[in-house]
């Protein structure tokens, strides 16, 4: 059975369809790309996946772990084992990121009817992740994402991932606004949580990305609908021609 | 810790959204309702007060009948009937305890079931706690280890009778009994409260607080508070409300006056959480508060620290007279409003001495149709060299019908004064929110969590003990606001 299976699904923003008619299985431990230009519906799709308000799905069905999860609100699917990690993180003035972290953490864990974590135990968990990605002590101890600069919040959205151990990550533009070292760090935070259980769906618009988190499959969306699919040269070929290329050639 | 927990999820269970909305069933002895000498003379003999406090009550009572109710804030406030209220309800059988095995079982279950148990044994936080029922003051604990270090900590009604000396010298000395319509009443019909003494250079072994509870329908309670402290002393004081779900408006208003002489130091906190009535406006406490302290001595300090949950209409100003050099004056506030509420709240702070500074955080937060208003004063009068304020007043909105208002008034009367003032206003952000979804956060949880998050710097400077209380009641107050 596929992790994520996308049906037909088809997605409007204030009415006006954004997405045509989307088709993609996701497979247990499988990584998959999808890039695609500016204005091609990528971040739609992550919204519309995760539940944001304002996302309507107006067709079609989306499955998590054999599951529609079309009925579910954006923290039931959350719960459900689905992350998103945001282009843009948002600041959460004053509210802790310990307290933060942890509130998501257990919610999850009473979902699966697990005993929450302690805030000892936890302080001790979110350390050693931390040291992974190199995420200063002083950076838990700020309010959530503020203050943080660009790679400090990307380094912090793959952080939650590790804590929250999702079944589905969607990685928004993961990439944007990093520099070659923080890209670097990112991307291999992200290969240490590849894993058999896991599938990821990485969405971006440059290749770069890609030659860091090598993908198994790898999608080109263009104006709502996936033009292509292949391997990993399919980046590469992208790289190359431009998306223009691309569309010439379907 | 583990027990308050227990109680207050059996509470919780028990009684619905407004967790503190149970009555006790228990005998009360009450004066007829209405407002007029005789009932004035009734309470005084109830207390057993010499002639001069009778006189004090009088006066102060032929002085609120020639005064207008004031009008200047923005409340609208149905008619209070004066004369359809009783003045003084007190349990029938608290008269003469000497211990509290004495007090009425229904009692202390009443405090057990608001979280606050009132049999020493079981306090493992130590902090020492005045109830005030109705009209009374029914337990005060710790008594013995207090006056150890020579606190006083005792009922109001006791100290007239044995510290008339304390009492005379300090009453109506920071807040005349002239000051305003709703403190004159006070004075007329106050029947209790807390008094505590902190002697020269005495650091109080424990917080103090006090829990005001309304029972009786129809009642108002009016007490009154007077803290004093000495040359170099300290003492943290925290008071608690609660009342019962009742359709009818009832009304608090309460006097606190605060004296810190030289080098002293006052730490007073505020939970407030009345009803506030149900979402249409029916029902919900009145609560027109005079709070105002005075920094006498030289470097002394007083801070003020609020969290208003409750009430429907919340008309309060804690204020500092600094009057001593180099004297501090501080105020944190919370304001929740939710529902049909109205709350005008904010601080005074008048600088006289020399040096003297302030601080003002102020956290403002308008949910449903409810209406949150800051009003503050910062006032740098001519003696009042290098004086300095700063103030900071925010305010968030959830949802689209309620409102928030921010009423600063500034005045300095010596150039070499500083004055700051920030204000913001923002809402909870829809992008806010989505962030914590998708993490896995319930939406209830969230707003609590960016709400808290808000308030942060007027929270931390709760005591330990109540700050986990406190922030669990914003996030029941704001339930059911989003969405």
């Amino acid at each position: 059975m596929s992790i994520l299976d996308i049906k037909k699904l088809t997605a409007s923003v204030d009415g006006k369809e954004i997405l045509h008619g989307i088709d993609l299985k996701i497979n247990p431990g499988e990584v998959h790309a999808i890039m695609g230009p500016n204005g091609s519906g990528k971040s739609t799709l992550s919204y519309v996946l995760s539940g944001r308000m304002g996302y309507e799905i107006t067709g079609g069905d989306v499955l998590l772990n054999g599951e529609s999860i079309m009925e579910l609100e954006a923290d039931e699917r959350a719960r459900s084992g689905l992350f998103l990690a945001f282009q843009y993180p948002v600041e959460l003035p004053g509210v802790s990121g310990m307290s933060f972290l942890r509130a998501s953490v257990n919610s999850r864990l009473r979902e699966r009817g697990e005993e929450e974590v302690d805030q000892l135990s936890f302080v001790k968990i979110v350390r050693a992740e931390s040291k992974k990605l190199g995420i200063s002590d002083d950076m838990l101890k700020r309010a959530v994402n503020v203050g943080f600069s660009g790679g400090e919040k990307k380094r912090y959205e793959i952080l939650q991932m590790a804590l929250l151990k999702p079944s589905m990550a969607i990685l928004d533009e993961t990439d944007s606004g990093l520099d070659v070292d923080a890209l670097k760090i990112v991307s291999e935070g992200v290969n240490l949580l590849r894993h058999p259980d896991r599938s990821m769906l990485v969405i971006t618009h440059y290749q770069r990305l890609l030659s860091h988190i090598i993908p198994d499959k790898v999608h080109i969306l263009s104006e709502g609908r996936i033009i292509k699919s292949g391997d990993k040269s399919l980046a590469l070929e992208v790289e190359e021609n431009g998306y223009a290329g691309i569309n010439d050639a379907a | 810790m583990v027990a308050t927990v227990e109680t207050i999820s059996a509470v919780e269970e028990a009684t619905g959204k407004y967790k503190y909305g149970f009555v006790t069933d228990i005998e009360s002895e009450k004066a007829p309702k209405g407002l007029n000498e005789d009932i004035i003379r009734f309470i005084s003999s109830k207390k057993n007060e010499p002639e001069w406090m009778l006189n004090w009550r009088l006066k102060a009572y032929r002085h609120w009948l020639k005064m207008p109710e004031p009008n200047w804030s923005k409340l609208s406030i149905a008619p209070i009937d004066y004369n359809d209220i009783y003045y003084y309800s007190a349990p029938k059988t608290v008269e003469k305890i000497s211990s509290l095995d004495e007090v009425d079982p229904e009692l202390l279950a009443t405090y057990e079931k608001l979280g606050i148990p009132l049999k020493e044994q079981k306090i493992l936080s130590g902090v020492a706690v005045d109830a005030v029922f109705d009209s009374v003051s029914v337990a005060t604990t710790f008594r013995e280890e207090l006056s150890k270090a020579g606190v006083i900590f005792c009922p109001i009604s006791e100290a007239i009778q044995n510290y008339p000396e304390l009492v005379r010298k300090y009453l109506s000395s920071v807040v005349p009994v002239s000051d305003n319509y709703f403190s004159a009443l006070n004075c007329a019909v106050f029947t209790d409260g807390s008094f505590v003494y902190v002697p020269k250079n005495v650091r109080c072994p424990m917080e103090l607080s006090t829990y005001f509870r309304i029972n009786e329908q129809k009642t108002g309670q009016f007490e009154r508070t007077l803290i004093i402290v000495e040359d170099g002393g300290y003492v943290s004081y925290l008071e608690g409300c609660t009342a019962p779900q009742r359709d009818e408006n009832q009304l608090h208003a309460a006097v606190v006056e605060l004296v810190a002489m030289k080098d002293a130091e006052i730490k007073y906190s505020t939970v407030q959480n009345w009803y506030p009535g149900d979402e249409t406006g029916k029902g919900g406490i009145y609560n027109f508060v005079t709070k105002r302290g005075s920094c006498r001595g030289d470097r002394s300090k007083i801070s003020w620290t609020q969290v208003e949950t409750g009430s429907a209409i919340t008309w309060k100003y804690p204020s500092c007279v600094l009057k001593g050099k180099n004297s501090i004056g501080e105020f944190y506030s919370v304001a929740v409003t939710n529902g049909a509420q109205q709350a005008d709240t904010g601080t005074k702070m008048i600088h006289l001495g020399e040096g003297s500074k302030s601080t003002i955080i102020s956290k403002g937060i308008s949910a449903g149709k409810s209406q949150n208003t800051y009003r503050g004063l910062v006032e740098i009068n001519r003696g009042a060299e290098s004086a300095r304020n700063f103030t900071q007043c925010d305010s968030l909105l959830i949802g689209q019908s309620c409102g928030a208002h921010t009423v600063p008034y500034i005045v300095s009367r010596n150039p070499s004064g500083k004055i700051e003032h920030e204000a913001t206003t923002s809402r909870i952000s829809e992008e806010q929110l989505f962030y914590c979804l998708q993490r896995g956060i319930s939406e209830e949880d969230a707003v609590s969590l960016i709400v808290n998050g808000f308030c942060k710097e007027v929270m931390k400077e709760l005591p330990m003990e109540f700050a986990v209380e406190a922030q669990k009641l914003i996030g029941i107050s704001l339930e059911g606001s989003v969405g």
